[in-house]
């Protein structure tokens, strides 16, 4: 038992750190520790940035143009990534396609999309969740329809976050009405510039335009763009779904939002009121547990163990953890959480600045992220598959 | 990082989990918890030999263990089987000399460790016990095995800072009684004892003594739980078992949730003891376990249901010893004060 990190890791992190103090421009750091709304291009830059060093799809096997990293370095970067205030990683292509394809997709679709996905060429969106399919994903009822080398698609998608900016989706849809409904699900890869294609935005809570509703009319898509074989789509969502949940405690996210949490405090009312300060530790120590599970569980991944409800337990608790450190960030702000400026999030704003630092976004992130226990499967789909594959009930 | 036990410790837990299965079953434990002295004798000899006691302590201290993970690993196991002898008192053996040390570690000399007052659960500062040319005065309470000690290591105040003493038990008038989670304690009243100051800081011995608490409480949540789990999955009401109702279901996965983060918790302080941060990370397993411990006895009855409430059943005495360690040496609001202040 030890839970110290060896030189060799302690070396990498320095590495990481000193890499990002040269690549990461501030100007990004600054929108990210300050809620700011990240561009598209923003987006693209970052993720050149670490093209450039070989870091962006840095669980992506070496041949494919991975760095070669084992699970505890991946947590090292996205903690150090988190902790100086990088854009995260745009996860639809890197973190879902690209597994993806390596474990399912032919040589060409190999050779095709993932170099793409690397150079920024394509930009890829998730077409999992239908209006009447959310946590039930395999009640779905998009239609493929085999039309001599194509398929016709209809139906409807949602939630689909960042489908604005997107070139291509990758879409569960139904290729058989027969048997159980999941195993008449295929995996589709769809180029978004097809006519009978239209994007509509679903403005959140907070005002952003983050998700949308993608709409299939009569959309006609080349067989080829099958991955895998047709109705054996179930198997590649589920593995898909693991990759999501990876990374999904947010240790580092938490850890940086607990870092500004208290130093905003410091100049607040809550500075000396010892029940604020009692559920700040709360949930400081509730974190410090939180990282421990996870390098428990990232341990057990590099010693060859699959990662299994053991994540379902980090979303979890995660999430609790993040939401919480938003509310306590919010109650910080007291009634300056209530004026809602969203252009204030907006580069090169030049409005008046209205309460302290942390007031523009305060309540916009804690209204935001309700999203963490509800997106990757609701938290209580996470206690669904505890509850049959760590208790067998 | 590495989260797999050596081979010393492998073997060691293998052991205590063979002995304790095979020798301090349920029934045996409610027969030396009922029993007049509270423990026995002849169970602490063989675990002595065994050489559980050994392990609490480092080479240099006489034993063969002392680390963290150590007496992290051996107070689970301790919780899991509710064995009452005296290893909390056991380890204030570090504060003593090395021939008692010896001794205690043979199991020929139980040291207990007197340190909760009146209104002073755990912070060293408020004590109001003090020594005054070489003489202890002030009464200790709750005071676990008190009857079982040869020799007491005392907290008290001298010249204005806490310090620990060594006391003789002769020294010392006790009014016993029987335990809510079994076995027996006593309140001690000290008058003008013959106290003979040690060098071992309180801070240190509590962070120790925090961090086996919150250990045994993790073993007690592990049995807890696992008995909820198998019953849930026995028990059929309506046709079908208690484990096919979501709203069960998602109750027994949150134990399963707060209970790896006590895990976690745990391994934190076993892995900062005697560090800079001891102190801190003591203070959050000791919450977190009485938290969780809360959490876990009150939802291992109710999952239960009337079974629990039984004495026969063995889990109502888990769920009172895994409650009681709650109350003790600071509960959960105490520590999470002293974190914020550490």
């Amino acid at each position: 038992m030890n839970l110290d990190f060896t030189p060799e890791q302690d070396a990498f992190r320095a590495e990481i750190r000193e890499w990002l103090a040269q690549n990461l421009p501030s100007r990004l750091a600054d929108k990210v520790r300050t809620s700011k709304h990240l561009t598209k291009q923003d987006m693209e830059e970052w993720h050149a940035a670490l093209h450039s060093r070989g870091w962006l799809a840095n669980h992506w096997p070496v041949e494919h143009g991975g760095p070669g990293w084992g699970a505890v370095e991946k947590f090292i970067f996205e903690d150090e990534c988190a902790m100086a205030h990088a854009p995260r990683i745009v996860p639809f292509g890197v973190s879902m396609l690209g597994p993806v394809l390596l474990k399912f997709g032919s040589e060409q679709q190999k050779s095709h999309y993932l170099p793409r996905i690397l150079d920024g060429t394509d930009w890829w969106c998730q077409g999992y969740s239908e209006p009447g399919a959310g946590s039930d994903l395999a009640s779905l009822k998009t239609t493929a329809v085999k039309d001599g080398d194509d398929y016709i698609v209809n139906g409807q998608k949602t939630w689909t976050t960042l489908g604005q900016h997107a070139d291509w989706i990758f879409c569960l849809v139904r290729t058989a009405k027969e048997g159980k409904p999941q195993e008449g699900i295929s995996f589709l890869l769809i180029d978004m510039k097809t006519p009978g294609i239209e994007v509509r935005p679903i403005y959140l809570l907070d005002g952003d335009h983050e998700v949308n509703e993608v709409w299939f009319t009569d959309v006609r898509v080349p067989a080829a763009n099958l991955v895998g074989v047709e109705n054996s789509g179930w198997t590649i969502a589920k593995y898909l779904l693991t990759y999501e949940r990876t990374g999904i405690a947010g240790v580092g996210f938490s850890t940086s939002a607990l870092a500004e949490l208290k130093s905003v405090i410091a100049k607040t009312e809550k500075a000396d009121d010892p029940l604020f300060a009692a559920r700040v530790a709360r949930v400081e120590i509730a974190l410090e547990n939180m990282k421990t599970t996870n390098m428990r569980v990232l341990a057990a991944a590099a010693g060859g163990a699959a990662p299994g409800a053991e994540s379902s337990l980090l979303k979890i608790k995660g999430t609790e953890i993040r939401q919480e450190i938003n509310a306590l960030f919010m109650a910080a702000m007291g009634p300056q959480a209530q004026p809602f400026i969203p252009e204030a999030l907006d580069e090169g704003y030049n409005g008046p600045r209205i309460g302290p630092e942390g007031a523009a976004w305060a309540a916009k992130d804690y209204f935001n992220n309700r999203k963490l226990s509800i997106f990757g499967g609701s938290n209580e789909i996470q206690k669904n598959i505890v509850s049959k594959a760590m208790l067998g009930f | 990082m590495d989260f797999s036990p050596t081979d010393d410790r492998r073997m060691l837990g293998d052991t205590l989990d063979r002995f304790l299965a095979e020798r301090y079953y349920h029934p045996t434990r409610m027969k030396i918890a009922g029993s007049d002295a509270g423990w026995s004798r002849e169970m602490w000899t063989q675990m002595a030999e065994l050489g559980l006691i050994g392990a609490l302590f480092t080479e240099d201290q006489g034993g063969f263990g002392g680390a963290g993970a150590d007496i992290a690993l051996i107070f689970e196991r301790l919780g899991r089987a509710l064995v009452v002898e005296p290893f909390i008192g056991a380890l204030a053996a570090a504060a003593l000399t090395q021939d008692q040390r010896d001794e205690v570690i043979v199991g020929t000399l139980v040291s207990i460790f007197a340190h909760s007052e009146a209104g002073v659960s755990v912070d060293p500062a408020r004590l109001n016990a003090t020594v005054t040319d070489g003489k202890l005065t002030g009464t200790k309470v709750a005071v676990a095995n008190a009857e079982a000690a040869d020799i007491f290591v005392v907290s008290a105040m001298q010249d204005g800072t806490s310090a620990l003493f060594a006391v003789a038990a002769t020294d010392a008038q006790l009014t016993p009684y029987p335990l809510m989670d079994g076995g027996r304690g006593a309140d001690i009243r000290f008058d003008n004892a013959a106290a003979t100051r040690l060098d071992m800081p309180v801070a240190d011995l509590l962070d120790t003594t925090l961090l086996a608490l919150s250990a045994e409480a993790l073993g007690l949540m592990e049995r807890c739980k696992d008995a909820t789990v198998e019953y849930l999955k026995t028990r059929r009401q309506f046709g079908v078992p208690l484990s096919k109702f979501q709203a069960l279901q998602h109750r027994a996965v949150d134990m399963v949730t707060e209970i790896e983060q006590t895990r976690s918790s745990v391994i934190n302080a076993g892995h900062h003891l005697g560090t800079a941060k001891g102190a801190k990370y003591a203070a959050a397993a000791k919450y977190t376990a009485a938290v969780t411990g809360k959490l876990v006895a009150q939802e291992a009855i109710q999952l239960h249901g009337g079974i629990a409430m039984t004495w026969e059943y063995d889990i109502a005495h888990a769920a009172k010893r895994l409650t009681m360690i709650g109350q003790i040496m600071g509960d959960e609001d105490t520590h999470l004060m002293r974190f914020v202040a550490l």
